[in-house]
């Protein structure tokens, strides 16, 4: 292949000539050290390369060799369980091979090539498969089953598949067309480029919540299964815990998150904690179902660019095999000015705030690659792959390009608002400024797995929180006298709603998860509350003696009533309407 | 013999274009020989074919064309480190400036240091107690955290910075089961960078250090308001590689304490703006965030290894406003703030540390049972909630009159005026043990009603509320 020259290093950016033929994204070695970087531009001669590794001590006329391919991920058995860096390096094998530190130049597979597994042929001799078809499955993790699938561009009928023992590159299964002269041999291990969406046969309009035991989330503001969603905050509001949160919570059946130019720590609390915990619904620790990607703040800037399209071609392959993977991105805003900064680099006319024109466009890429789908491949399997993107605006000021370029495109925005984290109000999300677009999506399906009334109760509640706002503009004005019994009793509502429903303490080992089930039962029991008192207020009971009913120290620790104690809800109810009936009584005499 | 160069072509601001060069790397240092024969250092920002663009730590003043030779080094800026290097005062690049003999180099390192793995991390989790209550208590400091001081000019954020330097320690908990045990004989080192800061202001340091004997265990990097403004940007640099040195070298437990970061961020904007570079909000550099994580990310443990280094990067606000991108974008780094409030200063409380908007991220993993003390978290949180409802009570009071207040929040308001008099304030020598703290929290409380402390359990109450 024909070496270039280096002519030009600033940084990340290094620009090269006498590389005719080069393609754009394809991935290169840059100077002595043989870096790894990817070429970003093509001008007649020149070419612009981003550079995924410190350039330090590199200079013009060292050699630039060209892969001839573009920047891409291994798939296969292997990637569960793993950390990676933001071009799939394995940070615990850089750490085996190099120390504590990470150092230019090292060159590991993104999967184990050596390791075997145990291959369960599921497809036999005979059977005409296409790109996408399951032939095989390997027990990845005691949580998740691998599905070996027909790499896209083979198809024909199998001509040898056996089970056993393999490793990712042995050959597992021959495929046979009249076509192509010899057979295609099919491996575990595939390879995709990260900037290209891989295929799917259909998409379908989203309709399962993704289920968070977080309780501003599911009850007000849901997520579906396949869906969007952003979380813009200023420093310290709180986005990583709650990504962290969906990490750990969510029923997807794969997650993948992405630490993108964010704190080192944040990787490692989630590399000591996640093997500790249980899913709550299966019992088996978390760490099973997930990839992490960690580019933190100090690693190379350009390989968190790369690192959010890493994150998400892992999550279609889970997907392509019928899961339903969840993503998360902290921060998009450091991917988002990763590109700004070659943009900066390459002297491209500047956009708002300094980003590239096609920053919208970036981002809406991103976004597009998600959704629920019917794979590709025979058969009706559906799978789905959903993702959240943290944004961190200077100032918290949401109307920063990347805050606005992301909500064009994504469907739930939970908005955290510095006051609120200020009060330690936590989740500090917004409830009078976030938003779902996919409360119609899932109210056949809350309907049915949650309760006839649940959306009900839901928007009863949204509405007294609003009301709130208003009333307490009017109490700011002219005091709380001026008020009604009603208007008293839905301040006193919204109250409980903030405090004992929507507060929620990510450190508290029950407070953590709420399923379902006892969010709906725990908003019940606030608007049941609400209406009896409604009720009372009606019959001219003092409204005194409304807030000091004793059951509601009771609603006030309900949170940390676990699954198995349902019963506890009962007895809450039948002691709230036993309590106001005696006021009614009393107030009669 | 390195090649010299004649070739200067342009100088602007603190930097400066070389042509014809050979063979030249990014990011190498470059020395200059000016007419006079003093000897300036640089570094290649960009090579462009055979011109580099080189960036002047000591600035471009008395600088000419034709006669400034150049030579590259061939290498990146080095700091040479021994545990001979603890007692010493260098210059902001790292010269020896106190008299003291030539520090002969165990080895040199680049400043810049490599990016430690997240899969070699350590959780910082061990408290560590600096004797002030409103930071043990509210915004605890864990070992291995970055916790910056938000400050502003005139508050006196060099007191607390001397005090944290003096009296932190690590101790063993309160718990009964813990009772009797000492902390750990441990090695510990004060690594202090000066960017920009007043000859008094260092001198503070230095004497409060020599005072104490602390100078001992001290490293000391100085870059004074008039010295180079662009030195400032290898100073913090300077000051970490030390520290990671003596932290993951000789298994020390290392505070670094740099000040102030607004200097250091005024450096950076000055060499952005001189590559006529896209100015971001308000003229800093885009990538401020990127550069100012190299700094901050090398505090941390690592896994294996005895020492640490903790990070108290202090800095003033522009205009005490907390969105101005220097604090903006050190908040998004590190791991929490200590922020420093001008009106709590003229109430003549010290350390004027505002508790409410303070915060510090690591607190939940290194208080509690075995850590601090059990009711740790419960107390604090329930001493932060009375704290913020006092404010609130006395905002109203100052719109409506004291008497709109009901009497309990009368009670709150008092209450407010009582923490800020004896449990945040202290004196400037006063090393005040958790155990006094926790105890002056709760003899606060207990002039609360009972049924407003929510966040209070029953047993905790019944043991120190008497
Ligand atoms: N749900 C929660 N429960 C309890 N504490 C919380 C919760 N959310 C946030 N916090 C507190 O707020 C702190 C900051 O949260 P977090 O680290 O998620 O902020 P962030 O928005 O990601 O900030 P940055 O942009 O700087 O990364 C946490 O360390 C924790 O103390
Ligand atoms: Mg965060």
């Amino acid at each position: 292949m024909p070496k270039g020259k280096i002519v030009k290093v600033s940084g990340p950016l290094v620009i090269a000539v006498g590389l005719p033929g080069v393609r754009m994204y394809e991935v290169v070695r840059v100077g002595k050290p043989g870096l790894i970087g990817e070429v970003i531009e093509l001008h007649e001669e020149r070419v612009s390369i981003q550079v995924y590794e410190d350039t330090s001590g590199v200079g013009p006329d060292e050699p630039v060799i060209p892969t001839g391919e573009p920047l891409s991920v291994e798939l296969g058995p292997g990637l569960l369980t793993s950390i990676y860096d933001g071009i799939q390096r394995p940070l615990d094998i850089i750490r085996k091979k190099v120390g504590d530190y990470i150092t230019r130049g090292v060159d590991v597979p993104g999967i184990d090539h050596e390791k075997k597994w145990e291959f369960n042929a599921t497809a036999k001799e005979g059977d005409k498969v296409i790109g996408g078809d399951i032939i095989g499955e390997v027990q990845e993790t005691t949580t998740t089953v691998h599905k070996i699938m027909v790499p896209h561009g083979i198809e024909g009928k199998i001509t040898k598949i056996k089970s056993g023992k393999f490793t990712v590159e042995d050959t597992v299964a021959e495929v046979k067309n009249d076509k192509d002269s010899g057979a295609a041999k099919v491996t575990m291990l595939q390879k995709w480029p990260v900037r290209k969406q891989r295929p799917y046969r259909d998409k379908h309009s989203v309709s399962e919540p993704l289920v968070t035991g977080t309780r501003v989330i599911d009850t007000f503001f849901p997520i579906a299964k396949g869906g969007t969603g952003c979380i813009p905050g200023p420093f310290g509001s709180g986005k990583t815990v709650v990504l962290h949160q969906l990490a750990k919570w969510s029923d997807a059946d794969i997650i993948v998150y992405v630490g993108c130019g964010e704190r080192g720590n944040e990787m490692t609390d989630v590399l000591m904690e996640f093997p500790e915990l249980k899913d709550p619904r299966t019992g088996e620790v978390l760490m099973k179902r997930t990839v992490l990607i960690a580019n933190t703040s100090n690693m190379p800037v350009a390989a968190r660019e790369a690192s959010v399209y890493t994150g998400i071609t892992i999550g279609e392959y889970f997907r392509d095999m019928g899961y339903k993977v969840a993503l998360m991105a902290d921060s998009t805003s450091r991917w988002a000015e990763a590109l700004r900064e070659m943009s900066g680099r390459l002297e491209e006319m500047p956009g708002e705030e300094g980003y590239p024109a096609y920053l919208a466009t970036r981002i809406a890429g991103f976004y597009e690659r998600t959704g629920r789908v019917i794979c590709s491949g025979t058969g009706e399997r559906e799978g789905s792959l959903s993702a959240v993107g943290a944004v961190s605006p200077p100032g918290g000021d949401l109307s920063d390009p990347v805050v606005q370029s992301t909500l064009r495109m994504v469907k739930v925005f939970w908005s955290l608002e510095a006051g609120l984290a200020y009060q330690r109000h936590f989740p500090a999300i917004s409830w009078l400024r976030s938003y779902s677009l996919y409360l119609d999506n899932v109210r056949e399906w809350m309907n049915d797995n949650v309760a006839k009334d649940f959306m009900e109760c839901r928007n009863k509640s949204m509405s007294i929180l609003q009301e709130e706002e208003s009333l307490q503009e009017i109490v700011r004005l002219v005091g709380l006298e001026a008020l009604s019994m009603q208007d008293r009793l839905t301040l006193e509502t919204a109250k409980s709603i903030r405090e004992d429903f929507l507060h929620q303490h990510a450190f508290d080992p029950q407070d953590t998860y709420t399923s379902m089930k006892i969010q709906y039962r725990m908003i019940k029991i606030i608007i049941k509350l609400y209406n009896l008192s409604k009720d009372a207020i009606e019959k001219e009971v003092d409204f005194s003696g409304l807030t000091e009913l004793k059951v509601k120290e009771k609603i006030a620790r309900m949170k940390f009533i676990g699954d198995n104690e349902e019963s506890k809800f009962d007895e809450i109810e039948s002691e709230m309407e036993k309590e106001v009936e005696s006021l009614i009584k009393s107030s009669k005499v | 013999m390195q090649k010299e160069y004649l070739t200067v072509t342009n100088i602007a601001g603190p930097l400066m274009l070389v042509e014809e060069t050979e063979g030249i790397k990014y990011d190498e240092i470059a020395e200059i020989v000016l007419a006079s024969g003093e000897v300036r250092r640089g570094k290649v920002l960009e090579i462009n074919k055979d011109k580099a663009l080189v960036q002047l730590f000591e600035g471009t003043t008395g600088l000419n064309l034709n006669q400034s030779r150049v030579r590259f080094l061939g290498r990146g800026v080095e700091f040479g480190v021994s545990p001979d290097i603890l007692g010493r005062v260098f210059d902001g690049l790292g010269r020896p400036i106190d008299d003291g003999p030539e520090v002969i180099p165990e080895k040199k390192v680049d400043i810049n240091g490599l990016p430690y793995n997240p899969y070699a991390r350590d959780y910082p989790s061990e408290f560590i107690q600096t004797g002030i209550s409103a930071i043990d208590a509210m915004t605890t400091l864990v070992r291995g955290q970055k916790l910056p001081i938000f400050s502003g000019s005139g508050l006196p954020h060099n007191d607390i910075a001397a005090q944290i330097a003096r009296q932190a320690r690590v101790v063993p908990s309160l718990d009964e089961e813990d009772k009797g045990k000492s902390g750990e004989k441990e090695k510990f080192a004060v690594v202090f960078g000066a960017m920009g800061i007043t000859f008094e202001e260092a001198n503070f340091f230095i004497n409060d250090f020599r005072k104490t004997g602390a100078i001992e265990r001290t490293v000391l990097f100085v870059n004074l308001a008039n010295d180079p403004a662009i030195e400032r940007l290898a100073t913090p640099r300077m000051a970490l590689t030390a520290a990671e040195y003596l932290a993951f070298s000789q298994d020390m437990h290392v505070l670094v304490i740099l000040s102030d970061m607004t200097n250091y961020c005024d450096a950076l904007r000055e060499v952005s703006a001189a590559r006529k570079e896209v100015p971001g909000r308000r003229g800093y550099p885009g990538y401020m965030y990127t550069d100012l994580s190299l700094i901050y990310e090398r505090a941390g443990r690592i896994k294996n290894k005895k020492g640490s280094i903790t990070l108290i990067p202090i800095l003033s606000m522009p205009e005490d406003d907390k969105t101005h991108p220097i604090p903006d974008l050190t908040g998004y780094i590190t791991e929490g703030q200590i922020i420093l409030s001008r009106e709590i200063h003229h109430k003549g409380v010290y350390p004027p540390i505002d508790v409410l908007p303070s915060l510090s991220r690591l607190k939940q993993k290194g208080i509690g049972t075995g850590k601090t003390r059990h009711d740790h978290a419960s107390v604090t949180s329930q001493l932060f909630a009375a704290y913020a409802r006092g404010k609130e009570a006395k905002e109203l009071a100052v719109i409506l009159g004291d008497a709109a207040l009901s009497d309990v929040d009368k009670k709150f308001s008092a209450f407010a005026d009582g923490y800020e008099k004896s449990f945040v304030a202290q004196d400037v020598y006063e090393d005040r043990g958790l155990e006094k703290t926790l105890t002056i929290g709760w003899k606060l409380l207990s002039e609360l009603p009972r049924e407003e402390l929510k966040r209070l359990k029953d047993e905790d109450v019944e043991k120190y509320m008497k």
